[in-house]
């Protein structure tokens, strides 16, 4: 069964942290998605830009609006995802949980439907 | 021995096993009932067969095949467990260990942290307790349609997000484990003053925990709710309110209950891997065996509540802490302690809090200020016998000023 991991993490807060302490979480989730294409669990996965760059768009009868920014105003942005593969849902946690953003952000794990 | 007996003794088992073989809920539901439909019917004519569970068990499953041939037939469903269904037809191949790994796949599926916590409770009490919807409604004072919304809910989350029906592997149970006592303790005190019912469903739950997994807080947890459970006759007066421990009537504690709570907080604690609930336990197992409050064992408390701390600090448990120590060392000690907790803004909303302090106020001779404390809590308070011991305080302050 396939779980959509999205990772949310405090944009703010990112301009705060120290040069070497990014670098570390770099090598974490290069080693991280090295292991889950190991064990099978891994289908795809992609960080985003910042929300200054996100666009909101609708359409309400027919009518095109579109709107700067994400839709929700929240303290957490959406940062990134991964597609993975999980036998449960306990499984596709302990995938999630290993997510390096889940020590200082938190990962919303979604079942895909079949 | 008659159906209904059966049914008591041995629906919930048959349910959980049946939730197995069928994968899904609803379906089992479905199975159980037909099953004894069945048995009904039959087990007049027949007599009543050597194995009840697995003759249920395997009437159930060979009638939910039989509906899902027929659903089948009716419409062209996606994959079903049918395939699960039909494997192994010798009904003896379920033994009883399997039986009872599905009763611990129900509780914990039942109390999975993925599910709302209101969820957990409703269907530990359904699936597990086997309460009807509009008992269990009554208990939350919610309504029944709600509380049916609210498990049809978490049983489409357990489908779609395929939450599996499984023991949760060693490493992953000390946290499964914790949110599974902690929803037994919501049923406990949910019951606490008003529902002896669901105290008395709440202790069964724990009796099968400890049954099934005897873990040092499972156990601790059980020796908790007993030793509680043993006072409930002289909680409250006959007016329903709230008797405070150092008024209660120690000769209608159940003697029988504290012996059996005692017992298994002295096995809990020689247990690896105790914790919050044991040490609570050990706590109200010595106010459960002294003969008076002032005979109480205070300087052992205070202890417990210190290693309590470490473990698990909490300001709930750090104003417990000075109650104790007001036993101890005398009410303005633990005034101090009191007041340096709610400087910190911590317990300003916790109406236990100021209900503590105006007990010391009150017996340190300062009834202005344990009068202003006491109607602070009053406008914290909520359950009815807790209100009207405050209201009881008051008015002796009054009496006396």
């Amino acid at each position: 069964m396939k779980y959509l991991c999205l990772v949310y993490q405090e944009e703010k807060q990112e301009a705060n942290v120290p040069r070497d302490q990014i670098e570390q979480a770099k090598k974490d989730y290069w080693a991280f998605a090295e292991d889950i294409k190991k064990s099978g669990h891994y289908i795809v996965s992609h960080g985003l830009q910042h929300t200054d760059a996100a666009t909101t768009v609708r359409v309400r009868n027919g009518k095109l609006s579109t709107t700067d920014g994400p839709f929700a105003e929240t303290k957490e942005q959406l940062g990134g995802f991964f597609l993975i593969e999980a036998k449960d849902l306990n499984d596709a946690i302990q995938v999630a949980a290993r997510i390096p953003s889940a020590k200082w952000g938190s990962i919303e794990v979604r079942p895909v439907w079949v | 021995m008659g159906i209904e007996e059966v049914y008591r003794a041995e629906s919930r088992r048959v349910l959980a096993t049946l939730i197995r073989l069928l994968g899904d809920f609803d379906l089992a539901e479905e199975a159980l009932q037909d099953a004894f439909a069945a048995a009904v019917e039959r087990w007049p004519v027949e007599g009543v067969p050597a194995s009840p569970r697995s003759w249920l068990i395997s009437a159930g499953r060979f009638r939910a095949i039989d509906r899902l041939r027929k659903r089948r037939r009716e419409v062209a469903s996606p994959p079903d467990p049918l395939s699960l269904g039909e494997r192994g037809n010798d009904m003896s191949e379920i033994e009883d260990y399997d039986v009872i790994d599905d009763r611990l796949r129900l509780i914990f599926t039942c109390c999975h942290p993925a599910l709302n916590p209101d969820a957990q409770v409703a269907m530990t009490l359904r699936e597990i307790c086997g309460l009807t919807t509009e008992q269990v409604a009554a208990a939350f004072l919610t309504t029944a349609p709600t509380l049916a919304q609210r498990i049809v809910r978490a049983k489409i989350k357990i489908r779609d997000a395929k939450i599996p029906y499984e023991i949760p592997e060693r490493g992953d149970l000390p946290e499964r484990l914790a949110s599974v006592l902690h929803v037994v303790y919501l049923v406990f005190n949910q019951g606490y003053f008003t529902r002896a019912d669901l105290a008395t469903e709440a202790i069964r739950l724990g009796r099968l925990l400890v049954e099934l997994l005897p873990e040092a807080e499972a156990t601790g947890l059980l020796a908790l709710m007993v030793l509680h459970d043993a006072r409930r006759a002289t909680r409250t007066n006959a007016g329903g309110e709230l008797i405070p421990l150092e008024e209660q009537d120690r000769s209608q504690w159940n003697r029988e209950q504290i012996r059996e709570g005692v017992a298994l907080v002295e096995r809990a604690l020689t247990s690896r891997g105790f914790g919050p609930y044991t040490l609570q336990a050990a706590i109200a197992a010595l106010h459960a065996e002294a003969p008076s409050s002032q005979a109480t064992d205070w300087p052992q408390i205070v202890g417990l509540y210190d290693v309590l701390l470490r473990a698990n600090p909490s300001p709930v448990i750090e104003l417990n802490r000075a109650a104790a120590i007001a036993m101890r060392d005398g009410p303005e000690h633990g005034l101090t302690l009191i007041d340096a907790i709610l400087a910190r803004g911590e317990l300003e909303e916790y109406r236990l809090a100021h209900a503590a302090r105006a007990d010391l106020l009150r017996r340190l001779g300062r009834k202005p200020e344990a009068r202003s404390a006491y109607e602070r809590a009053l406008t914290l308070a909520v359950e009815e016998p807790e209100r009207r011991l405050l209201e009881r305080r008051l008015r002796e302050l009054s009496a006396t000023i």
